[in-house]
């Protein structure tokens, strides 16, 4: 069967050919889905060697344990969890800082305050080039906390629905809905710094 | 009649307010919070376009360096696992 013909085949065919050991239905999940994962152990390791070892062995063990998939969830729920898990170890790892968890924190409302309030110009992202903007978009993200980035990755970049974040970060609802509201909000007022309308200064809120 | 919403409680609805999941009347009630105070209208205009840039902006492709090493390795391992 030649490569081509499995480009337009159904994720559950896929899954379930993948889990007979068939080597080129697994390369075509690979293909569909390594890219995310790629993007996302950069976002978490902010480490591109990092980052290339958990997408490496994010489908080396999805593969070896392909038998413990449900069918219930999406394939790429699935994997991604298996993808967190590798990226938070080796952030572990390499700062020595037993601090770096998804756990479940007492939730203070600290970080909902907003703090800076300015309207942002009719078309901000004109007054830079597509470099300097994927650069911007990207040290925006990276300066988040790692917990509020990874639901923020999922959530808004990846387009998970919320549940779909939850259970790839083993995380409850209520926790991915306070988290995405504040990394929403701190990028918010991140690129307003870039956004914001030439002559309104920023005033306090309240 | 229903209390006026605080700023405080537009803050608390707003991710369900710009994923639209919000029923009818709660969303009007936001709404018309918004259109009287001027501050949570820039915080929803400006978070609602922060989440629009960042869906918009095109995937980057894996690098085909990182790619090639990736199915190397993965061949790999299928093999060893066909045995
Ligand atoms: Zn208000």
């Amino acid at each position: 069967m030649p490569v081509s013909s499995l480009t337009g085949t159904d994720e559950a065919t896929l899954v379930a050919l993948s889990r007979g050991r068939d080597a080129r239905a697994y390369s075509e999940l690979v293909r569909r889905y390594e890219g995310k994962i790629f993007r996302l152990a950069q976002h978490i390791t902010q480490n591109r060697e990092d980052a290339e070892d958990v997408l490496q062995e994010t489908f080396m063990r999805a593969y070896e344990h392909l038998d413990q998939f449900q069918g219930a969830s999406k394939f790429y729920t699935w994997i991604v969890r298996i993808a967190v898990n590798q990226a938070l170890m080796k952030l572990r790892r390499r700062k020595s800082d037993k601090s770096v968890s998804l756990d479940e924190t007492i939730d203070t409302g600290e970080d909902t305050v907003v703090r800076e309030i300015a309207a942002w110009d009719e078309d901000p992202e004109q007054r830079f080039s597509r470099e300097e903007l994927h650069g911007l978009l990207d040290s925006a993200v990276q300066s988040l906390d790692p917990l509020y980035r990874s639901v923020f990755v999922l959530r808004d970049i990846d387009d998970l629905s919320t549940e779909e974040t939850a259970e790839a970060l083993g995380l409850s609802v209520p926790a991915v809905k306070s988290r995405l509201l504040r990394a929403r909000l701190q990028l918010r007022e991140k690129l307003t710094r870039f956004f914001k309308r030439k002559g309104d200064d920023a005033f306090a809120y309240l | 009649m229903t209390p006026l919403l605080t700023c405080k409680d537009f803050l608390k609805d707003l991710n369900d307010y710009l994923d639209e999941s919000l029923g009818a009347e709660l969303r009007a009630r936001i709404e018309q919070h918004i259109t009287e105070c001027p501050n949570c209208w820039v915080i929803a205009d400006t978070t609602r376009r922060t989440i629009q840039i960042y869906k918009g902006m095109d995937p980057y492709p894996i690098p085909s360096d990182v790619e090639s090493r990736l199915m190397q390795a993965l061949e790999k391992k299928m093999a060893a696992k066909q045995r």
